[in-house]
């Protein structure tokens, strides 16, 4: 197992921001994370790749407290956070966009927006920076939000991540069933977002879209990394753990 | 003219007390996912803490009303959220049903403890002081009832759309781990939600209390009937809720005011329909209502425990048989009519235990269909005659496939509100009547006599009771094991998969419901038979209520929960077995299965321990029931 480069922009960035370590989580009875161990800094994005089940994003459920680790440690700026409740890891500056949607199908985009408010910043601020940058929103602010089309839907959801101005973004799976022009606008984006210094997980079943942004790679199978390192590194060792992994 | 002012006058007032309580309902639901059953048994919870307030203790009205709706019905409803609607937030729609009803059968059993029944009144507001409208008087209470309605409505409205508060309690529903992600606190959301749903139960429960006596059932019973204003709301719109609370409210106090009671008018049936009016619009509003589309099932584990074999079943039949003809011997008199009263109960279990323990189908009118039992074998049963009991089984069985062609559409909550608004339709209608149980109410039953066996002593008769219950377990679980009984499991697990697999489940629900009705019908007869008398009042929708949630509890998919039900029933001493009932179906929210699933698992596995041998049961079945849920809950990554 390869360790993470810790990018090596200042001496104050070098400490991570988010940090996983040795984590173990379960479902009932049955384990599922058998010592997952990554961390990402100040405007780095970590995509975590690997096959359907691996445990991607059950690490990143782990990540955003959505789940207890069963043994291990959660840091979030060098602070230990196993036990913290979502809702508090989420007013503390960290942005977590679920797999599926993460928007309200029965609220209207205005509520919706109206919701991204819980982390300080006010409405008419989360409306004015989500109406700049998705100008399609705007037209169908009081339309409700699971009457969009996919790629509004997901516009609606990331419009989260602007607003909130988090520390950490965590990213589950954000171009599952869109089109391929949409998924590329989102990376766009993403990479914007790290670039102003933001800390990103990203799972993706495909890896392809997700390494264009990314600075590092983890890959994940049957609930361990088997491989990480930079992305131009990789490729070799990605199609051995992908093809190795899980055919075994 | 003054009689149409006067009557529309009542109505609005009537109906604007509904919307209250109707506006509840819809809050609580459209906020928590959960409907409330016992939202009139808050209601009415605080309308006697009301009164205790403003009468034994002089607290000034205006005073106990603040502190009754401000303070202590939004802690009640916070309590009650926090230690029971959390635990069954995401199960079925059944547990959630007997849980709530469960809490129901609490409130109406606390409140006859601890304020006795005797007469008690509250004083309307500002007395009978009033003032004349077009002629009419009316009195202030009426007026501010019908003003505190629209407060209410344009409050919520703004609340629940205007507020952040409130569009997250809408957003709970829709995905409550997402609130979390938001950054909102997802449980803080559905206790407030609750809480406001209680503190406007205790709004409806104090308008109306004046009006009417404090009774504990009245009041409960009261608030139900705003069930068909929620309905027409669809238990989402609040402004359509207030209209359907106003309709039900004129529609009532005109047929009140404009229904003949001369002649043909006057027979019970006819009477009685004006006092359903609620009930008879909940129905049709119920049945009006777009079919709901097919969802997937939510994977569920179940606890796994394997159907009883038919050497297994015919065990437990010999060894009940067995136990109740010894255990007579050894039984007080009184005891053995009531275990003859507690075996007959258990059959009425046992008419569910099909329908809603494997076909997931909640019917709260099971104690109507005994009803009608009684009723056939009062009048084709004479001298015990066994055609008695084939017209018990046959009435109910006709009646059961009549109510449920019309509801075969509805599913989950609908269908059991459904059955609930023809219990109480029912109540009204038939079984007041003089011809169904005579003129002071009551008639005898006789009991059975098979073949010139006569089992008309109480020792007799409850080994007769023994031995059709046995009987009917063994061939209920014979059914099951066929493909009848995996076509109920299917429909339970999911109808969407099943319309995928070309299953039409039409007949089946038919069927299922017909024979479930059937079976109630026979135990009501059998009921009469072991009270000797059947009443107008032994077979009301209020006591089916406590028949679902014993079942539920004790294992509603399996024939001993029934039996163990009924002997519950039967034997728990009266006057605090709803406290004991309803506490049980408190815990329900730790075991959505029932208890005797779990003992008999746990029993499985000491068995097992202390004497190994070949396990030939599946072996899923032993693995960590306590953490099933927690795997039920999760999905893989």
């Amino acid at each position: 197992m390869v360790d993470l480069d810790v990018p090596t922009e200042t001496a104050a960035d070098s400490r991570p921001v988010l940090e996983l370590r040795d984590v173990h989580a379960a479902y009932g009875q049955i384990e599922v994370l058998h010592g997952i161990d990554f961390s990402v800094a100040s405007g780095g994005v970590l995509a975590l790749l690997g096959p359907n089940g691996a445990g991607k994003s059950t690490s990143l459920r782990v990540a955003s407290g959505q789940m207890v680790p069963t043994s291990g440690c959660l840091h979030v700026l060098g602070r230990h956070c196993n036990g913290l409740k979502p809702d508090a890891l989420s007013r503390a500056g960290m942005c977590t966009l679920p797999d599926g949607r993460g928007i309200f199908p029965n609220l209207t985009v205005t509520e919706n927006l109206r919701l991204m408010t819980f982390g300080g910043s006010t409405r008419a601020q989360v409306e004015e920076l989500t109406f700049a940058r998705f100008p399609r929103l705007s037209e169908r602010r009081g339309q409700v939000a699971g009457t969009l089309s996919g790629g509004e839907q997901q516009m609606l959801a990331m419009a989260r991540t602007l607003s909130v101005e988090p520390a950490v973004l965590l990213l589950d799976e954000i171009s599952m069933g869109l089109a391929p022009m949409i998924v590329a606008e989102l990376y766009e984006l993403v990479a914007q977002i790290a670039a102003e210094g933001v800390a990103v997980v990203l799972a993706e079943q495909f890896a392809a879209t997700a390494l264009g942004v990314a600075t590092h790679v983890a890959v994940v199978v049957q609930g361990r990394i088997v491989a990480s390192g930079t992305p131009d590194a990789l490729p070799d060792d990605l199609a051995d753990a992908y093809l190795g992994g899980v055919a075994a | 003219m003054h009689e149409f002012i006067a009557y529309t006058i009542i109505g609005l007032v009537v109906g604007a007390a509904y919307a209250v309580a109707a506006m509840g309902l819809v809050v609580t639901y459209s906020t928590s996912g959960i409907f409330n059953i016992a939202h009139g048994a808050i209601g009415m919870l605080m309308a006697f803490v009301f009164w205790q307030l403003s009468v034994p203790w002089h607290v000034p009205a205006g005073l106990a009303f603040v502190i009754t709706v401000f303070i202590l019905a939004p802690l009640f409803g916070a309590f009650v959220e926090r230690v029971l609607i959390r635990r069954v937030s995401s199960a079925s729609v059944s547990v959630t049903l007997v849980v709530t009803i469960a809490l129901t059968l609490v409130l109406i059993g606390l409140v006859d403890k601890i304020w006795p029944p005797t007469s008690r009144v509250v004083a309307p507001f500002f007395g009978n002081h009033g003032f004349n409208l077009l002629g009419v008087f009316v009195i202030w209470q009426d007026l501010i009832t019908i003003i505190i309605a629209m407060a209410i409505a344009i409050g919520l409205r703004l609340l629940l759309f205007r507020t952040r508060a409130g569009i997250a309690m809408r957003g709970v529903v829709d995905n409550r781990e997402l609130i979390g992600l938001f950054g909102g606190r997802p449980s803080r959301s559905s206790t407030f939600s609750w809480s406001i749903g209680a503190s406007l139960a205790s709004v409806a429960g104090i308008l109306v209390a004046p009006t009417l006596q404090l009774d504990p059932i009245i009041l409960t019973l009261l608030v139900i009937d705003a069930y068909a204003a929620a309905m027409v709301g669809r238990l989402r719109s609040l402004p359509m809720t207030f209209v359907g609370a106003l309709a039900v409210g004129l529609l009532s106090s005109y047929a009140t005011g404009y229904f003949p009671t001369t002649g043909f008018w006057n027979s019970t049936p006819i009477q009685g329909l004006k006092l359903s009016v609620p009930s008879v619009l909940l129905f049709i509003v119920l049945l009006a209502l777009p079919m709901s589309r097919l969802r997937s099932g939510v994977q569920r584990r179940q606890v796994g425990l394997p159907t009883a074999s038919l050497a297994r079943s015919i065990q437990g039949g010999v060894l009940l048989v067995a136990a109740v003809a010894v255990g007579v011997n050894f039984l007080n008199p009184g005891n053995v009519v009531t275990l003859g009263i507690s075996l007959a109960t258990g059959l009425v279990c046992l008419s569910l235990v099909p329908l809603a323990g494997w076909g997931g189908q909640v019917s709260l009118c099971q104690m109507t269909f005994a009803g009608l039992g009684a009723f056939a074998m009062s009048k084709f049963g004479h001298g015990g005659s066994i055609f008695g009991l084939v017209a018990a089984a046959g009435l109910a069985a006709v009646v059961g496939a009549i109510v449920a062609l019309p509801a075969l559409r509805l599913r989950g909550l609908y269908l059991a509100l459904a059955t609930m608004a023809f219990a109480t339709a029912m109540d009204n209608m038939f079984f007041p009547s003089a011809v169904v149980f005579g003129f002071n109410g009551s008639v005898h039953i006789e009991r059975p006599s098979l073949f010139g066996l006569h089992v008309s002593t109480d020792k007799s008769f409850d080994i007769f009771l023994a031995v059709v219950f046995a009987a009917l377990a063994i061939g209920l679980l014979a059914m099951r094991r066929g493909s009848f009984g995996r076509v109920l499991i299917a429909m339970k697990d999911s109808e969407a998969a099943c319309a995928t697999l070309g299953l039409s489940l039409t007949m089946t629900k038919l069927l299922v419901f017909a024979l479930s009705a059937a079976i109630a019908g026979l135990a009501g007869a059998l009921l009469g038979g072991a009270e000797s008398v059947a009443g107008a009042t032994s077979f009301l929708m209020l006591q089916s209520l406590p028949i679902l949630v014993v079942l539920v509890v004790a294992g509603g998919a399996i024939c001993s929960g029934a039996l163990v039900g009924g002997l519950a029933l039967g034997f728990l001493p009266s006057g605090v077995e709803y406290l004991f009932i309803g506490g049980a179906g408190v815990i329900l929210g730790a075991n959505p299965e029932g208890l005797l699933p779990i003992a008999y698992l746990r029993g499985n596995r000491l068995w097992k321990g202390m004497a190994p041998r070949d396990v030939d049961g599946p072996s899923a079945a032993l693995l960590g029931t306590d953490k099933a849920g927690a795997l039920a809950g999760g999905t893989a990554a």
